[in-house]
């Protein structure tokens, strides 16, 4: 029976130590109730309401994508937009998204195209049904071929290129390019774009769904290398993770980055992260919505056929505390 | 035709056994076998490999690993699988984080019920297991589609964001990241706390696993459930206490990686379970339970930490990683089998 007893109290104890430190506030951090409603405010568009699809390849629980959504959101209430958003990382099941919107009778859709090849056949259904499309983020080279109006995104290579010669400036001989999901064209892109001006580039792979191995990974590379100069990380999340290995490590490589988030922006006014290369995903969302706005509000075409650029923009200790306020927004 | 006397044969089973075969009988020996083998392997093709502090950094690569690889040892001798243990690492870090912060607390609150989640979804698998006589795969199966659906949408809806808000700078976090995140300095080498919390989580597994009744009936339960049901094992209580044990293990190394990177993004964990179960396998617990060892999962995990940071020691060709990674987990598990065949035969 003794050990029935201890059971119980085990189940009190489970009950009771959580009740008492409910008392225990924390006198920082934690949520801060809403300021004030979100939103650009103004007017809304006096125009009648269309339906647009988002449909993006967003692997889920990526922070980049909502950023992405956030400005699409924000273009969808000014504009009069009813917004649906759909993802799937997986080229065949993210053209049965643009099917299933095509069938849906919406009246725009805006696509990542990360996989063109295996989006042809549902873009090229919505060209036949007269749906406007624009695409954003991925592949900007094949955007007007598959019939989109436009894209809007950054040229990954040429991001990689900008942090490829920032760092040749400064002075750095050996980065480490850390790609944290193997077979990732953009991200390959990235390091391939940094390789091209900084030869001495090596890439490292790491399993991005589980932090602890990118952290620990990267100390070994770090160990095993010791001519490393910079580590750049791919991601914000990825990014703060590698400053934790250089600790871990013992060693003085610096750090850059790719993307935003607010903890990053924080980073490099500290001066702990030299400077990253935001390709102003809000901006890929907003537009990707408000030019299939402005097509249906009087057959506008933005961008003359060509790709309209939301990036590459370096932004380092000078700039990062603009940006960063935007980034506690969540807009950055 | 003339009959040959033969000595009298004792029973096999009652047979006294060498002491080697009784070494090589062991359940972790192919495994040990295979993890010497590599760290010889790896020693001699990188030999930044043998520094101290690259030693540290391949155990903690371990011990995030064999922390979850204690549990799930314990419940495949137990007989039963567990898919959802990656995700449910996370699903434990989610809510620890996601209640302090949203309701302002201490964070010590959130670990607490974080635990008392961890040990609920451990308890509803094997809960729904035992009344619905399915089969773990498809239990845990459904459990693991659930929180990963759960992780995302709770995240989201409470946080606003697919990751949650940093609570660095909130109450008790600096006494729990002592606790499950800081580092322990062992003659000028920094070694993660989570290598000792592991040592300490096979050392306990182990001592119940063979010298407690409980142990007993885990080996038992896992060999043949009906027979141990006849002989008056609590099959149900044992079966469920396991599940609740891969529960507490999915919590530890969840306030780990909370503390460690105070911030959680809700899509990770994924495929990390069968990381778990391929050190369990490595170490010699078989798939259809009732044999194995705590010791061997974390040989096992051990042999997969030598293996994923020594490929980067050894300044390979990365695009080959996943390919000699694989190629070991198999060697690996085949010296395990006929080290194990050649025991047998002895």
């Amino acid at each position: 029976m003794s050990h029935k007893l201890s059971w119980r109290k085990l189940a009190a104890a489970a009950v009771v130590v959580p009740a008492l430190a409910l008392t225990a506030c924390s006198s920082s951090g934690g949520r801060t109730p809403e300021a004030a409603n979100e939103g650009g405010g103004g007017a809304i568009a006096s125009t009648e309401r269309i339906n647009v699809a988002l449909i993006t390849h967003a692997a889920p629980g990526d922070t980049f994508w909502d950023i992405v959504r956030k400005g699409a959101e924000e273009a969808s209430a000014k504009d009069n937009v009813e917004l649906q958003y759909l993802s799937d990382p997986e080229g065949g099941r993210q053209a049965q998204l643009v099917e299933q919107a095509i069938d849906q009778g919406v009246d725009g859709i805006a696509v990542t195209l990360a996989k063109p090849d295996a989006l042809a056949g549902a873009l090229k259904k919505a060209e036949d049904a007269g749906i406007p499309v624009v695409s954003l983020n991925a592949g900007e080279d094949r955007s007007a071929e598959l019939g989109a109006i436009t894209h809007f995104g950054s040229n990954e290579k040429l991001a990689g290129e900008a942090v490829g010669d920032r760092l040749a400036t400064e002075g750095y001989k050996h980065p480490i390019c850390v790609i944290q999901e193997q077979g990732h064209v953009g991200l390959e892109n990235r390091c391939a774009g940094v390789k091209a001006k900084v030869p001495d580039t090596e890439v490292l792979y790491v399993q991005g769904t589980d932090m602890t191995q990118v952290e620990s990974t990267v100390t070994a590379k770090l160990q095993a290398t010791k001519a490393a100069d910079v580590v750049i990380g791919l991601g914000a999340p990825f990014t703060l993770t590698i400053l934790k290995s250089i600790s871990g490590a013992g060693s003085d490589a610096k750090v850059a980055s790719f993307d935003m988030n607010a903890e990053l922006a924080q980073k490099i006014v500290d001066g702990e992260i030299l400077f990253t290369v935001d390709q102003q995903p809000w901006l890929q969302g907003y537009g990707a919505v408000d030019a299939l706005w402005l097509n249906k509000r009087g057959g506008f075409e933005i961008g003359g056929g060509q790709p309209v650029l939301t990036g590459p923009t370096i932004v380092d200790q000078k700039s990062a505390e603009q940006v960063l306020q935007f980034a506690e927004e969540g807009v950055r | 035709m003339t009959m040959t006397a033969t000595a009298p044969v004792t029973d096999e089973r009652v047979g006294k056994k060498s002491t080697l075969s009784k070494i090589l009988g062991r359940p972790e020996i192919g495994a040990l076998v295979g993890a010497v083998a590599l760290f010889i392997f790896f020693a001699a093709v990188a030999p930044v490999f043998l520094q101290p502090a690259s030693i540290a950094t391949v155990l903690y690569g371990a011990s995030t690993i064999g922390i979850m690889a204690v549990g799930v040892s314990l419940l495949m001798i137990g007989g039963e699988f567990d898919l959802s243990t990656g995700v449910a690492v996370i699903s434990s870090a989610l809510m620890a984080s996601l209640f302090s912060w949203y309701f302002s607390m201490n964070v010590w609150v959130g670990v607490a019920l974080a635990l008392v989640m961890s040990l609920g979804v451990g308890f509803i698998n094997g809960w729904i297991l035992i009344k619905t006589q399915l089969p773990s795969f498809i239990v845990t199966l459904a459990t693991f589609l659930m929180l990963t659906g759960l992780n995302l949408g709770l995240t989201r809806a409470i946080g606003g964001s697919v990751s949650t808000p940093s609570i660095s700078n909130m109450d008790g976090f600096d006494s729990a990241k002592a606790i499950f995140a800081s580092s322990v300095n062992i003659a000028g080498v920094e070694v993660k706390i989570t290598v000792f919390i592991w040592i300490a989580m096979v050392a306990v597994a182990s001592w119940i696993l063979l010298r407690t009744r409980v142990g007993n009936w885990i080996f038992a339960s896992g060999g043949d459930s009906n027979a141990a049901r006849a002989v008056g094992v609590p099959v149900v209580k044992t079966k469920i206490g396991l599940f609740m044990a891969v529960g507490f293990c999915a919590w530890v190394l969840g306030m780990h990686n909370l503390f460690a990177f105070a911030t959680v993004q809700s899509g990770e964990g994924i495929g990390n379970e069968f990381l778990y179960i391929i050190a369990a396998v490595i170490g010699g617990c078989l798939l259809t339970g009732g044999y194995g060892s705590a010791i061997g999962g974390a040989i096992g995990a051990f042999i997969f930490g030598m293996a994923n940071k020594g490929i980067v020691y050894a300044e390979w060709n990365p695009d080959w990683f996943k390919f000699f990674l694989g190629l070991m987990l198999l060697l690996a598990t085949i010296v395990n089998l006929v080290v194990k065949r050649r025991a047998e035969q002895k």
